[in-house]
């Protein structure tokens, strides 16, 4: 028998959901709404919610100041190229893993998330040095190659899981009726995988885009993306909170309205393979 | 043409030798029934043959070429697995055109050859389906499809029937042999069940732990199994085993007789008994009787008409023309 759910309790759920939803919500809500307010409606005292005099100029300033689109566009690469770069390299480690594993593989794919422990300030050293001596520091293909190394575990693991449930039967039909290793891969695996795949990818390009530490340390003017772009609103001039938000909201405005678009496949795929 | 000969062909896990060396020739255009226990290596030594596994020593040949080492994909061999194995993002006509799509043939040439093998197949309604939508005996047939339009030199078959009800597996079962009578290729097929072995086969090639305990025709297995183990295994039901005093009276430590070669009596014969369970078919009627001959009940095969209650007591008479004797290692004694 089906647990019986009142309607009560029902309507008491929905509201500890939508609590909780707020909360979560709240601080990305405020940062919008401060973009909207003048300098000193900003940090007014008690803080207002809605009844001030809306106003759009922190974003003309803002735009003015410096080039949005020239950090959008190095969001976009950096997001993107890491993203698809780190596709390239961890569909046939994953591969490898799932259908032909070794008696390593288990202890490689941990130690692989053991990368993801370390603190990355622990590795700012002898990175800064390595880009330094390659000519890296401020390039796009720089963070590129970082970034992807940075979500590349994750990457892997999450392409192991969903890989995991495709039976290997399949591949090894493939195999039969005369596919080439790259053939198994690209005609039979990979649409298979789609699911899986896509939701690696919208969640890499997610971190991606959001990654701050590495962006601010290896950046300068030419190759920084949208963090950098937020980060120069923290100026030495003093705080000024509601161009900040207003660049905040332009920073994740993109990538808010890709997850918004996308929550569908990106839960399909988290919870791939759960429920047969 | 599909000969293929395997040399001392040798199969281990790690430590655990699955098929310890093992020779078999299989003809040009045979029908092969792989039979045995699960966990007899039937399955494994059909992976060795597909390539799908790596043999651990000796030689496998199609065709007179060496093949050991080639991959499973330039094999020229055609695999129906037990799951089917259908691609379930492609629809049935891409499905039976994969091979084909793998080997660049043109397009002209694959439509010909799928519109044939669906037209043979009864499927050529459902090529634009996904095989989601097809049921378990027609997924099947999409899968022998994919296998014949490449026109393989040998056929492979992985328990194909087992995923399928008790009625669908007979009607296959036909259509598999038929197949084989149209296009004479041979055909490698593996399963536990004797009766699809029985029934199916030229030759029935009889494992147990990786080990082939006979080679022969479905009635040469029958007539003259070499040894208890494939005397017990073919036939159904099985042959009955007797050992201790009765078989010693013939000279053997275990003597078999099947249960049709057995007369039953309510007056005379050569063993007293009394009636256990009757089952019956209709055509026939198999009565277990425990005698004095064995610890064990015999099975006897009497006719359908022939009702006897149970507990009656009846009498035996094994016809001694087929009377099977096995020595103390259980190989047959002539």
């Amino acid at each position: 028998m089906a647990r019986a759910v009142t309607s009560n309790r029902k309507a008491l759920n929905t509201a500890i959901a939508w609590i909780i939803a707020l909360l979560i919500f709240f601080p990305i809500l405020w940062t919008i709404l401060t973009s909207f307010k003048t300098e000193a409606q900003a940090i007014n005292d008690p803080p207002l919610f809605l009844f001030f005099d809306w106003t759009l100029e922190n974003y003309s300033v803002v735009q003015e100041r410096s080039d949005y689109m020239r950090f959008l566009w190095n969001s976009v690469i950096i997001a993107g190229g890491s993203t698809l770069l780190g596709i390239i390299v961890a569909v046939p480690a994953a591969w490898s893993m799932a259908f032909v594993p070794s008696r390593r593989t288990k202890d490689i794919l941990l130690w692989m998330l053991s990368t993801k422990m370390l603190p990355a300030v622990g590795v700012l050293y002898p990175i800064s040095l390595l880009f330094v001596q390659l000519n890296l520091l401020d390039t796009r293909i720089g963070l590129v190659i970082v970034i992807m190394l940075i979500n590349l575990p994750i990457i892997v693991w999450m392409l192991y899981t969903y890989f995991k449930e495709i039976p290997i039967d399949i591949l090894e039909a493939a195999r039969m009726d005369g596919a080439s290793l790259r053939e198994e891969i690209l005609y039979v695996l990979t649409p298979m995988a789609v699911p899986g795949i896509a939701s690696t990818v919208l969640l890499n390009i997610i971190l991606a885009w959001n990654e701050a530490f590495w962006t601010l340390n290896l950046t300068a003017a030419k190759a920084g993306p949208l963090t950098a772009f937020i980060a120069s609103y923290s100026s030495p001039e003093g705080l000024f909170f509601a161009k900040l938000s207003a660049a905040s909201t332009m920073a994740i405005a993109p990538i808010l309205i890709l997850g918004w678009f996308s929550q569908k496949q990106l839960v399909r795929g988290l919870t791939f393979g759960a429920v047969k | 043409m599909g000969r293929i000969v395997l040399d001392q062909v040798k199969k281990s896990f790690g430590e655990v030798t699955v098929i310890p060396p093992l020779d078999l020739e299989i003809n040009d255009g045979e029908f092969v029934v792989f039979v045995g226990p699960s966990g007899c290596g039937k399955s494994t030594l059909l992976r060795l043959i597909a390539g799908l596994e790596d043999v651990t020593g000796g030689t496998i040949r199609i065709d007179g070429e060496e093949a050991t080492q080639i991959p499973p994909a330039k094999r020229g061999l055609a695999m129906v697995f037990q799951s089917y194995a259908l691609y379930p993002h492609m629809s049935v006509r891409k499905n039976i055109a994969f091979p084909l799509r793998m080997a660049k043939m043109d397009q002209a040439e694959q439509d010909r050859r799928v519109n044939q093998a669906a037209d043979v197949l009864n499927l050529s309604d459902y090529l634009d389906r996904r095989p989601g939508q097809l049921s378990g005996g027609q997924r099947q047939r999409v899968a022998i499809g994919r296998a014949i339009v490449r026109e393989p030199a040998a056929f492979l078959f992985d328990e194909p029937l087992s995923n399928l009800d008790a009625a669908l597996r007979v009607g296959m079962r036909l259509e598999i042999s038929e197949l084989h009578k149209r296009l004479k290729t041979t055909m490698i097929y593996v399963t536990h069940d004797q009766v699809e072995a029985m029934t199916m086969a030229d030759k029935i090639v009889v494992l147990q732990a990786g080990v082939i305990e006979q080679v022969g025709s479905p009635l040469e297995l029958y007539q003259r199994p070499q040894n208890t183990f494939v005397a017990g295994f073919i036939g159904s039901p099985k042959m009955n085993l007797i050992t201790g005093p009765e078989a010693s009276k013939h000279n053997a430590a275990t003597i078999g007789i099947r249960p049709e070669h057995i007369e039953i009596s309510q007056s005379e014969g050569t063993w007293k008994g009394t009636v256990g369970v009757s089952e019956h078919l209709g055509s026939d009627t198999f009565f277990h009787i425990q005698c004095n001959a064995s610890p064990e009940p015999l099975t006897v095969r009497a006719t359908g008409e022939l009702a006897l209650q149970y507990g009656a007591e009846v009498f035996l008479s094994p016809r001694s023309e087929h009377l099977h004797r096995f020595d103390e290692k259980g190989l047959r004694i002539e």
